[in-house]
């Protein structure tokens, strides 16, 4: 079982985080949160593994705990 | 205390109402309820031997069509117990499913309920309900064994003596039975009576049900609509015998309900569907909205909750009946055994676990359906949409689109009554999933199980104390990986208790058939 990549995995991580908030570029809110889905949706297809998604998820619940 | 008023319920058929009986009687089983579920229940008992008292507190079948979707697993019980061929000949047979997006001709989404193919008997059928009542019901006529009393409504129940006082236009009577199989539908009188609970969540959104009779040739498959053209959040098509055809169609939460069913307010949404062209009539219109609930017991000492009056769904994977007519098929065996003094009623337990794991798995599949149709956040409002969108062009997202989960049979393989598996399979049918009809030589699979333990097996066994059926042909052998020898148990309501690869009679002493 695949388990999920906690250290950093990206050789140029500001490219990516900018590609992630250029995709909202002129978005309302609703259709930002629409496209966050389709990039979820699409990365977990991508995954394949309930079991990395899972622990993706447990660890979203524990870092964000109590801030909402 | 004068019976219920039932005049609003328009009727199908009616009977005569059953005078009254003097009180004190005692039976061995008596069934609260004639749906769907009890009849089943009722036919099943009969066709074993036993003497059952059914009891309706109506002198009709409803006119109305509540379900329509059997699914392959509830004819498979039906054509068990004799009934299912009827329907089938009655019935519009279908296994494709398709989803549709606004008006994009395409569909987004398809799907085929009956994966497996080489069965006897399809993955859906649609039928009215009060078809499927009446051909359950001629079949009980043909047992002297089997009484229905219509119109002998439970006003009263004390569990701890298992008596009855029953309600008719001549007064009342009490009775007492042995095991009450409360088949009373999702407002359960006896559920109430007994105050007991009925957990879950009610879902804010209203359907609007119009069956229509037209005259038009289209496929018989199920076709559903999210984002409509004619408006309305979601529709689904639908076509029964006769002509006639079920449009269900998402209204919102803040409506009119008497307004919704006036003829002038349904025909925008019949002829958005239809087209103006296709002159139709009116069957039957009303609004429904529903609830996912469910006892937290089935079984309550000898008072047994069986169908709505256990658990209820909404109805978009056709699981409230079809749920209900397995929780029967898993019942009767066990009760037969009880009743014959084969087995302690202990065994009515394990009815308790499988029934909830059959409905814990129809509940969940129904609210996640529920969800996807109906979001209740800003943000599964967005992931509905973001699935939906994807879903027009690529194919990976398609799987995610939800318009209803249909009803298929449920496994239950943490059941005491399965025994794990001792060797590797990489094929077959796992303990505690029921069997997959095939082809033999002469016959189909199922057709050679009565009811009863049994063996399969890819060849004859010698001197066995169960029934052996043996799979003469090579896509059964290959279907259930016996082509190397081995042999599987299998349970009175066809589920697999057991299997080996190497099969020894005295493997046999393992397994729940032993106890
Ligand atoms: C709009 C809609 C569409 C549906 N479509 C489908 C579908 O396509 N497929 C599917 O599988 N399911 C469907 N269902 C669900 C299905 O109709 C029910 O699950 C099914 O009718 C349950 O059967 P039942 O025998 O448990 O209860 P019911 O059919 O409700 O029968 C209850 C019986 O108990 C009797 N009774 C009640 N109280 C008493 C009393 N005090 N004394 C004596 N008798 C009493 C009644 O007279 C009746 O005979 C649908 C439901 C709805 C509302």
């Amino acid at each position: 079982m695949a388990s999920l990549i906690t250290h950093p995995n990206l050789p140029h991580p500001d490219d990516i985080y900018g590609l992630l908030i250029g995709m909202h570029h002129e978005c309302d809110d609703g259709e930002s949160h629409k496209r966050n889905a389709m990039l979820i949706l699409s990365l977990a297809n991508h995954i394949g593994d309930e079991a990395v998604v899972r622990q993706a998820i447990a660890l979203v619940k524990q870092t964000s705990k109590g801030q909402s | 205390m004068p019976r219920s008023d039932f005049s609003e319920i328009p009727r199908y058929k009616s009977f005569p109402v059953v005078p009254t009986v003097t009180s004190g009687a005692h039976h061995p089983v008596v069934i609260v309820g004639g749906g769907p579920v009890g009849l089943t229940a009722a036919l099943d008992l009969g066709q074993r031997g036993h003497e059952v008292v059914l009891l309706n507190q109506f002198d009709f079948i409803p006119g109305g069509s509540k379900a329509i979707c059997f699914a392959k697993r509830t004819l498979d019980i039906w054509n068990r117990l004799g009934v299912a061929q009827l329907m089938i000949e009655k019935g519009v047979v279908w296994n494709v499913g398709k989803v549709f997006r606004g008006d994009r001709k395409e569909p987004i989404f398809e799907f085929d309920m009956l994966a497996v193919k080489d069965q006897e008997m399809p993955g859906f059928i649609n039928l009215q309900q009060y078809y499927a009542e009446e051909y359950l019901l001629q079949a009980i006529d043909a047992l002297p064994n089997v009484t229905i009393r219509w119109g002998h409504e439970v006003c009263a129940i004390d569990p701890d003596k298992r008596q009855l006082t029953v309600e008719t236009d001549q007064g009342d009577y009490t009775m007492s039975a042995d095991w009450i199989l409360a088949c009373d539908g999702s407002k359960s009188p006896v559920r109430n009576m007994m105050n007991l609970d009925f957990a879950g969540r009610v879902f804010e959104d209203n359907f609007l049900i119009a069956d229509v009779k037209f005259q038009v040739e289209r496929p018989s498959e199920r076709w559903f609509w999210f984002d409509p053209p004619w408006g309305g959040a979601s529709a689904l098509l639908h076509k029964q015998p006769d002509n006639v055809w079920r449009l269900d169609f998402q209204l919102g939460w803040d409506i009119d309900r008497e307004a919704a069913i006036k003829p002038e307010n349904v025909a925008p949404y019949v002829e958005g569907m239809i087209g103006t062209e296709t002159p139709y009539e009116e069957e039957w219109y009303s609004v429904y909205t529903f609830q996912c609930r469910r006892m937290e017991r089935f079984v309550h000492d000898h008072v047994v909750f069986v169908g709505d009056s256990a658990h209820l769904v909404s109805p978009f994977g056709a699981r409230g009946c079809n749920g209900g007519v397995a929780d029967a098929d898993n019942l009767v065996w066990k009760l037969d055994a009880v009743l014959k003094g084969a087995a302690g009623p202990e065994l009515i337990e394990s009815y308790n676990d499988e029934a909830i794991t059959m409905a814990d798995e129809n509940i969940l599949n129904s609210t996640r359906s529920t969800d996807f149709m109906t979001p209740k956040s800003t943000v599964s409002k967005a992931f509905r949409d973001a699935v939906l969108d994807l879903a027009e062009d690529q194919e990976f997202a398609r799987p995610f689109v939800n318009s209803g989960r249909l009803s298929t049979a449920i496994s239950f393989p943490q059941s005491p009554l399965c025994t794990a598996d001792r060797d590797i399979w990489e094929k077959g049918i796992p303990p505690g999933s029921p069997i997959i009809d095939a082809p033999l030589r002469n016959s189909w699979l199922l057709q050679n199980l009565d009811g009863h333990w049994a063996l399969l097996a890819g060849r004859p066994i010698d001197n066995s104390p169960l029934p052996v059926v043996v799979l003469d042909h090579h896509m059964a052998r290959e279907r259930y990986d016996l082509s190397n020898g081995g042999a599987y148990l299998i349970r009175p309501d066809q589920y697999v208790a057991a299997r080996w690869k190497h099969f020894d009679l005295k493997d046999l002493g393992e397994t729940a058939w032993q106890a």
